[in-house]
């Protein structure tokens, strides 16, 4: 009996547990994978000029998006999405890290990711390596980049979603292409709390 | 005319069959549009890519799939095999679920290794909100269910 009230606490705390992530995934308003597993880690060359490790950023929510510098409409879109929502967050934008994994190494390297991601938000990373490199963490997720085209000014079709780990290193959630900023403040900050 | 004089059962079969669809119409358009939950699901079962390993072709998720705000406008996916599996938008780990909600009437097109397209759609249509709009989907339901 004595052994059986110990486990209480046990079983309400797995109790609120689930029901607190019921509760997520009712609300937010990205895609919700259910159970959340680890999300890849990875490291490759950051547009900073250091190496761009996933699991240092273990304590934010990782806003995490694969795209390219000459992407001519998806990557604009969905960057400017990310700073308006940054902004929109106010302090708790620094508990926010969004991460920008080229999906053409060939023709972004560390400095331009840097360039073209300052123009955005400054505090945005860019990760960039090897072509097999690239596309082992593509693979990791889910994400397919395709080259279309030849010569230098060749397009790449990609997977235009964002994913969203939370403080833990969880891949919680998957953003579809097309939401609006509010809709990222409102899962950020849920995703906070 | 003369032909109904002769043979009264085409009135009342003609009377009945009018009946029955005005009823049908008016229960179309005045019935409220409901679904059990706001799920629509699609599991990949288990053994699946052993199947597919086997040279078996296995269609799960259709290339279009139509939802409704409001009432079925949640897209919910499934693996319950035994490897990760690229089922819709997304890669999914074994027994994991995938549940995306959407909130705007349009067309969604995902990426999709699963079709021979290599794409996915998801049509959203707005929520049927008087007689008409009700009529109007009902009748493209039928219709989209039997193209």
């Amino acid at each position: 009996m004595r052994y059986a009230t110990r486990l209480v606490p046990l079983w309400a705390c797995m109790l609120l547990s689930v029901a607190a992530q019921a509760a997520e995934s009712e609300a937010l308003k990205a895609g919700i994978f259910n159970p959340a597993r680890e999300a890849p880690d990875f490291s490759v060359a950051g547009s900073d000029g250091a190496p761009l490790v996933l699991s240092a950023y273990r304590g934010k929510v990782v806003v995490l998006a694969f795209g390219y510098t000459s992407c001519p409409n998806v990557c604009p879109v969905t960057l400017a999405v990310l700073a308006q929502a940054h902004r929109k967050l106010g302090a708790l934008g620094s508990q926010m890290q969004v991460i920008y994994i080229t999906v053409d190494p060939e023709r972004d390297s560390a400095a331009r990711l840097k360039q073209y991601l300052a123009a955005f938000d400054p505090s945005f990373v860019g990760g960039t390596g090897s072509a097999q490199q690239m596309a082992a963490v593509r693979k990791s997720y889910g994400v397919t980049a395709e080259k279309i085209g030849a010569g230098t000014d060749y397009a790449v079709a990609h997977s235009s979603f964002v994913y969203l780990i939370t403080r833990d290193g969880k891949l919680r959630a998957l953003m579809p292409f097309g939401h609006k900023a509010d809709d990222y403040v409102h899962d950020i900050s849920m995703l906070l709390n | 005319m003369r032909l109904f004089h002769k043979r009264p059962w085409m009135v009342i079969a003609a009377s009945t069959a009018a009946v029955a669809a005005s009823g049908a119409v008016a229960w179309a358009a005045f019935a409220p549009v409901t679904f059990g939950s706001r799920e629509e699901t699609f599991e990949i079962p288990k053994g699946t890519w052993a199947r597919r390993m086997a040279g078996n072709k296995v269609e799960i998720l259709p290339s279009r799939i139509y939802l409704t705000l409001g009432i079925r406008d949640v897209l919910l996916l499934k693996n319950q095999d035994d490897v990760p599996q690229i089922f819709g938008p997304t890669l999914m780990m074994p027994g994991q679920s995938f549940r995306l909600p959407f909130e705007l009437a349009s067309s969604y097109q995902f990426a999709c290794t699963a079709h021979a397209s290599g794409q996915m759609t998801v049509v959203v249509d707005a929520q049927p909100g008087n007689p008409w709009q009700r009529l109007v989907w009902r009748a493209r339901r039928i219709f989209r269910a039997v193209a």
